[in-house]
């Protein structure tokens, strides 16, 4: 087992017209020893490039990488006594599931009854010894997943990197399959980072999440500390579906999620009501809740109810809502950084 | 909650004739586009299979048959009032009188060691174009492939001059060095499509599974590059076979010609013309390229249409 | 929280060696694999393409190797020739027939197989077979075709009427069909075409069926008619790959001479004379290196302005 700490890590690469691009820019990350870390941001934010450089298939422009309190920028994958499961799961399509799990443990060159065993062993945990002649194309996408894990687990590295391993599972699939996944990491305790642009998985399976946009990280910390306390507003969006209303106010942004969005007749205590003019436009009913759809002072914000509130607002006329004031983040007009203290 | 939207009319259309459908000119339609298909099918069957069936049919013909004088009898038949039954004297003519078959060894060992260089140069420059070599590898690549388009027409004279330096004129060696200059080219650019297909996953999976990155290549991309070095096998063996120009130029001496040169060059006696073994040299390698070039089209065109064409 | 898993019990892993990892090395690794081919490459075309340039302007003989500069005087003395000049007119009206005529039949033929019809399997393959064969084995089939007096196709020509007796073509028995000027470059254009066009016609093929699926359901579904279609969507969409069948299939024309040298070694009277047959009989025929050089390195300009299209090509599939 070990840690994984980067510092000051930064990839470059020449854009089209030759200039530098910084797909990671100065990156400073510590995870702890056994920790399930979530690198969340959008598509082409860098949290790949930075998963790839630790795992030692991209070098580094500039900065350290280091596993377990070595620094092995100048290692090769195969050094790294690290396991990754790609996107696709990278699954060897000429050999069969036994030959794929056998892959690493021939690499190092361990003896065949050795093997046997650690593939026994692997296959067990997940619940693939029925899998063991098939090839990968014989295979569902949910146990090409447990092959890919079971091909990691395998050689007992100190750390997991897995690259949205979930992105190719149907949605329903894909609820079983992180619970699955989180337990697992849980019982074999073996430190973990894993890259994914799905919030839900982020918020569902981190211990922590490090959120990264343009190559930064704009906020490490535990889900909670993420949703309740967002450093900016960029995190304040990128998390929470809906996101989160931003709403400008003099010469500052206040933000509020939309479950604590309610019209003002319905608060009990008054004293610490913000209030704040709703006009709703369209209302969406989900099931078990509705969110409605409108505008703040012209801007697009949006409510979200439990089914079972009564509501009677009408499209188009201006109704008196209201936020409490701890549920109030404000933040920078300019930089989107979050402002603390009374307000 | 009510909405309040605008509905959106399109504007009037004022004139035109609809969209008319009539069932029976329709089935007329389908039944005459369906004859011209097939009889254009097979005009151009006959005019590309023509030739072959006549020589085939040659092959078989006794003399007298053949070399009527004037001609009487249907020369397209061996079962006519006035013809004779078919033979396969020429056959066993072309196999054991003439020196058909060291033609044949002759092309088999240029074929086969052509495809041994092709392979051993072209593969690790295709996989370097494709993998390592940032921006600049598809445009090398293409270079390359234009090398392909320089012909022997215009290389053969400079290329006697090396040949006659390194000693091997009149030898099959000369072919087994110069063939190769337009094998590899075609076929560096044809496994650099299969090289860009196989995912890049897979490789950096090997890495990460404990291999060097020479070593990923060997263990995950060579067992997946089966079918595209087979086309490149096959390619560069037909095309060693194709082969005339530098064969006639350099190769003198009968023992050392190949089927291309020899069949054409050695089977024709002043005057007299053994026709029969003449067709019959031509038809045994013929169909036999024919079928495993046909194997393996659609390989090839994928390289013939410089990327132009995706999917 | 269910139980921690424990491992079963390894044998001592080696540890991980820290020498340079020279075969990991993109930087190392790169090079040494591309370099043996464009050695060979530069070494077997490059220098061979230069020497053949400079041959162009020496007087190189097979009797005397020392290349000595006499500048254009090959070039002059070609262009004086009748020979050449033959050569390079029949080069050029051989290459742009073909190639119009294999651009309508390709277009053609590609369209039948792209529908769907009951052995079409087999119809590919025959159609395949000119381009699949060795080129200098089938010269010598079309040229039993054409040699009176046994050719099977003057045969046929007497069986409906047009040779022989009486014929409403020829009074003769054969046509001669190498022996008389036009109908010897007549000959040999029908040659060239039927080589070349199972190439074009697969080439167009698969920019054919690369047309996307959902592209012609649309315009079905706005009732456009097959002809509408053809013009509008198929023909457009195909002019790169139609462009690609066309410059292959000039090169392959433009620098052939086996067909001419199996069929009529550019007689009678070099009425089938190119540029790649003439060089070849000067420079090795009659060992005059410089002289076969200066004909050849007509094929050049011709080549390089095909490169260029080609890379244009490719670029732009590149960019899309």
């Amino acid at each position: 087992m070990a840690t994984v700490e980067t510092r000051k890590l930064t990839k470059e690469f020449t854009g089209h017209a030759g200039e530098g691009v910084f797909a990671v820019n100065g990156i400073d990350l510590a995870i702890k020893d056994g920790e399930f870390m979530v690198l969340l941001g959008p598509s082409g934010c860098g949290k790949t490039t930075l998963l790839r450089m630790i795992g030692g298939l991209e070098h580094p422009t500039s900065g350290d990488i280091l596993i377990g309190d070595h620094i092995v920028n100048d290692l090769p994958p195969r050094a790294r006594s690290i396991a990754m499961v790609f996107q696709s799961y990278a699954l060897y399509p000429h050999l069969n599931v036994y030959n794929n799990i056998a892959f690493p443990l021939r690499a190092a060159k361990m003896p065949r009854e050795e093997q046997k065993k650690q593939i026994e062993w692997a296959a067990g945990i997940l619940g693939i010894e029925e899998l063991l002649k098939r090839k990968p194309r014989q295979l569902s996408g949910g146990q090409r997943q447990r092959v890919a894990l079971a091909r990691a687990i395998v050689r007992h590295p100190n750390v997991f990197l897995l690259d949205e391993p979930l992105s190719n599972l149907d949605a329903q699939r894909r609820a079983s399959a992180r619970d699955e996944l989180q337990q697992f990491q849980r019982r074999i305790g073996t430190t973990t980072i894993y890259v994914t642009h799905d919030q839900v998985e982020a918020m569902g399976m981190g211990d922590r999440i490090a959120v990264i946009d343009k190559g930064s990280i704009r906020q490490i910390g535990t889900p909670e500390e993420i949703y309740d306390e967002p450093a900016d507003t960029f995190v304040a969006t990128f998390l929470g579906s809906p996101p989160m209303n931003l709403v400008k106010r003099d010469d500052e942004i206040l933000g509020f999620r939309p479950e604590h969005f309610f019209p003002a007749s319905q608060a009990g205590s008054t004293d610490d009501l913000v209030p704040l003019q709703f006009t709703p436009l369209r209302e969406e009913y989900l099931g078990a809740e509705r969110l409605v759809y409108g505008d703040v002072d012209g801007v697009r914000a949006i409510a979200r109810f439990p089914s079972t509130t009564h509501l009677e607002i009408e499209a188009g006329h201006k109704v008196d809502f209201a936020v409490r004031r701890q549920h109030l983040k404000r933040f920078d007009i300019e930089t989107g950084l979050r402002r603390y203290g009374a307000g | 909650m009510s909405s309040q939207l605008q509905p959106i009319a399109p504007p009037p259309i004022e004139s035109g004739p609809g969209i008319s459908y009539n069932p029976r000119t329709a089935r007329a339609k389908r039944i005459g586009a369906r004859a011209a298909l097939y009889s254009t099918a097979m005009f151009f069957v006959i005019f590309a299979a023509m030739p072959f069936a006549w020589m085939i049919l040659t092959i078989f013909k006794q003399n007298a048959d053949l070399y009527q004088q004037p001609m009487q009898k249907s020369p397209f038949s061996f079962w006519g009032e006035l013809n004779q039954p078919p033979t396969l004297e020429n056959l066993r003519f072309l196999l054991w009188d003439t020196n058909y078959l060291v033609f044949v060894k002759n092309s088999l060992v240029v074929g086969f060691f052509t495809v041994v260089i092709t392979l051993l140069l072209a593969m690790p420059a295709a996989y370097a174009l494709t993998r390592l070599s940032g921006g600049w590898g598809e445009s090398l690549g293409i270079a390359i492939f234009l090398v392909y388009l320089i012909p022997p027409t215009l290389l053969f004279l400079p290329m006697t001059r090396i040949i006659s330096e390194l000693n091997l004129k009149n030898s099959i060696w000369s072919l087994v060095v110069v063939y190769p200059t337009f094998t590899i080219p075609f076929c560096t650019w044809l496994l650099m499509g299969f090289f860009k297909s196989i995912p890049w996953d897979v490789e950096e999976q090997a890495m990460i599974d404990g291999y060097s990155r020479f070593g990923a290549i060997i263990r995950a991309v060579l067992p997946l590059s089966v079918p595209g070095i087979l086309t490149v096998i096959v390619f560069s063996f037909t095309l060693s076979l194709h082969e005339f120009v530098y064969s006639l130029a350099f190769v003198t001496s009968t023992a050392n010609k190949t089927i291309s040169t020899g069949v054409t060059t050695e089977l024709i006696r002043g005057d007299i013309y053994f026709w029969q073994a003449l067709m019959a040299a031509s038809v045994l390698v013929a169909i036999p390229i024919a079928i495993l070039y046909n194997l393996f089209l659609d390989r090839f065109i994928a390289g013939f249409t410089l990327g132009a064409v995706k999917g | 929280m269910a139980a921690p898993i424990a491992p079963p019990p390894t044998v001592p892993r080696t540890a991980p060696d820290t020498n340079r990892y020279l075969l990991d090395r993109e930087k190392f690794l790169g090079p040494i694999m591309l370099l043996p081919a464009v050695i060979y490459i530069v070494a077997l075309v490059g220098v061979p393409l230069v020497i053949a340039i400079a041959y162009a302007f020496s007087d190189v003989t097979v009797g005397d190797q020392s290349i000595d500069w006499v500048g254009l005087k090959n070039f002059r003395n070609s262009w004086g020739n009748a020979a050449f000049q033959k050569a390079l007119k029949n080069s050029l009206i051989f290459t742009f027939v073909t190639q119009a005529l294999v651009m309508i039949l390709g277009n053609i033929l590609a369209l039948v197989l792209a529908s769907d019809f009951k052995g079409k399997r087999l119809v590919r393959f025959l159609i395949l077979l000119p381009w699949a064969t060795p080129v200098a084995l089938v010269a010598v089939g079309w040229w039993w075709i054409f040699s009176p007096p046994y050719s099977a196709l003057d045969y046929i020509l007497r069986e409906i009427g047009a040779l022989g007796p009486g014929g409403w073509w020829s009074n003769d028995n054969n046509a001669y069909w190498l022996a008389l000027p036009d109908r010897a470059q007549f000959s040999v254009v029908l040659v060239q075409v039927w080589r070349v066009l199972p190439l074009a016609t697969v080439i167009l093929l698969a920019g054919l069926t690369a047309i996307p699926q959902d592209v012609r359901e649309a315009a079905n579904l706005d009732g456009a008619g097959y002809m509408r279609q053809l013009v509008w969507i198929r023909l457009p969409l195909l002019a790169p790959i139609m462009l690609v069948a066309f410059l292959f299939g000039t090169v392959f024309v433009f620098s052939d001479m086996i067909i001419v040298y199996i069929m009529t070694r550019g007689q009678p009277n070099d009425a089938t004379q190119v540029i790649p047959h003439l060089a070849f009989m000067r420079g090795v025929q009659s060992g005059d290196l410089a002289s076969g050089a200066s004909v050849a390195v007509f094929l050049f300009p011709v080549l390089a302005g095909v490169a260029a299209l080609m890379l244009r090509t490719a670029r732009r599939a590149e960019t899309s």
